[in-house]
């Protein structure tokens, strides 16, 4: 998984934050969205992916990585 | 007519074929129901989800009324928050007068001036430094806590403990006085009470903005380290602009958080067995207060839209310029989301909740709603273990008058 942020989109609401704090924080300046794990570990994936189903402005983007064979 | 006849004389079937009678809007509440949505709104939520309403002045609007729908309008910007555009939803007259004849705060406006008014404030709000916040937060709980209970075995809950906790805090975040909370707690509630005449609302407006322009102006002389002082600071806005933004934290940040107090601390009261349940174990308390905002909803009558151009919403295409109700009431019980969603359960994961609404507008306070609800519940119930109802529930007096949603007064004994 990769995790994908759009600070123009993001209105600092910060439920990613308590969704996924080990993943997500937000700027000291202005509360925007900062990535802190842009790829990780597979047992925090749930808590992103609701982070990402949460976030009130749409600004989490989450590209999976295509399965191996 | 009353509303509630209003309701039962209301066509609820089609009486031509795919043609339903609109839903007269805000609809009543059940008798002995008063924790659930209106039924005739909750109906059209299984029924026909978006559907026609027609308000208190005979206007129309569209009610939606699913999860998925509310999150995709309130998600959408073709969906304006202005207030001046014709066919904006208004609840009554009086919040109409309220809306209109001052000028607009951020609430009603789109981005892109929404997002630079709002990034003004989202540091202040942001999760990190309302966190920091909890021993203080924690201090003012159990200070009042103290104080309701010195030689006293009953009180009202929403006088002694719910409003205080929220206004101390938010007058502490602004740096204004609380020796002025008489002042602005009586000119919110006229602002936010469905009774009030339009000329009595745009008297309170005044007295409060000009109320803020004052302490504005202070500021610049003696700055602290409160909001208002650092937006005056900033330079970027004249007085009036930060009153206005200061009037919408003030009234916004008291008024909620204390409903949600009262009416979850009633609403554990009527489910014992959810009570027991959180005080056996406290580490529910962050998951029971995100279920007890999607149960308890407070913005009960709705979240006011009006479209910008055609967009089909749940298969119904909403025309440019007509106004929509998001009603996040009944979309926090839709049971594609939250199955059994008319029960509360403090165990259930509800963070899906649309109870701060969605989009760029979702609450920009939350991170200090939850600490202060998961606060004031946690030490309501570890200091009062006798806690209980001390008036019969029949006779507890319900806001439905009220912009918010929550209890006038809340008797308690311990």
């Amino acid at each position: 998984m990769r995790v994908h942020v759009d600070q123009e989109k993001c209105c600092g609401a910060g439920s990613c934050v308590l969704s996924a704090p080990d993943v997500f924080d937000q700027r000291d300046e202005d509360g925007i969205v900062i990535v802190l794990d842009a790829q990780p570990p597979a047992e925090l994936h749930e808590a992103v992916r609701e982070a990402a189903a949460i976030c009130p402005a749409a600004a989490i983007l989450l590209e999976q990585a295509p399965e191996r064979v | 007519m009353t509303t509630a006849e209003r309701i039962a004389a209301a066509p609820t079937g089609t009486e031509t074929a795919g043609h339903p009678g609109p839903l007269a809007y805000p609809a009543a509440r059940a008798a002995g129901c008063p924790f659930d949505p209106a039924p005739a709104v909750d109906h059209a939520r299984r029924e026909q989800p978006v559907t026609r309403a027609t308000l208190w002045d005979g206007s129309p609007c569209w009610l939606v009324t699913r999860h998925q729908d509310v999150r995709d309008v309130l998600g959408d910007p073709r969906f304006s928050a202005e207030a001046t555009r014709p066919g904006f939803p208004f609840l009554t007259a009086g919040l109409r007068e309220l809306i209109t004849s001052t000028s607009s705060s951020l609430i009603r406006m789109d981005d892109p001036e929404h997002a630079r008014l709002r990034r003004m404030l989202t540091a202040d709000f942001m999760v990190k430094k309302v966190e920091a916040m909890r021993p203080d937060v924690q201090r003012l709980a159990d200070d009042l806590v103290d104080r309701m209970t010195d030689g006293r075995t009953s009180a009202d809950l929403v006088t002694e403990f719910a409003l205080p906790l929220p206004s101390l805090v938010i007058c502490l975040l602004l740096g204004v006085p609380y020796e002025d909370h008489d002042f602005f707690q009586e000119r919110s509630r006229v602002l936010l009470s469905l009774r009030s005449a339009p000329e009595e609302v745009r008297t309170s407006s005044d007295e409060l903005f000009d109320y803020l322009v004052r302490l504005a102006e202070s500021k610049q002389h003696e700055p602290d380290d409160g909001i208002v002082s650092r937006l005056v600071a900033r330079g970027e806005l004249d007085f009036e602009e930060v009153a206005n933004m200061g009037r919408l934290l003030l009234i916004a940040g008291h008024e909620t958080t204390a409903n949600m107090t009262a009416l979850s601390t009633l609403a554990l009261l009527r489910n014992p067995a959810q009570l027991a349940k959180l005080r056996e174990d406290p580490s529910l308390i962050k998951g029971a207060v995100e279920e007890l905002l999607r149960y308890l909803t407070i913005v009960h009558n709705g979240v006011s839209r009006v479209a910008t151009e055609d967009v089909t919403i749940g298969g119904q295409t909403i025309p440019a310029g007509e106004g929509v109700l998001c009603t996040i009431n009944t979309a926090n019980r839709d049971d594609a989301v939250f199955p059994g969603g008319d029960t509360l359960d403090v165990s259930r994961d509800a963070r899906r909740h649309v109870a701060f609404g969605f989009g760029v507008h979702q609450c920009l306070g939350q991170p200090l709603a939850r600490v202060e609800l998961q606060i004031a519940v946690e030490t309501l119930l570890r200091r009062l273990p006798g806690l209980r109802l001390d008036v019969p529930f029949e006779d507890v007096p319900f806001r439905h008058d009220m912009a918010i949603y929550g209890v006038h007064s809340l008797p308690i004994a311990w």
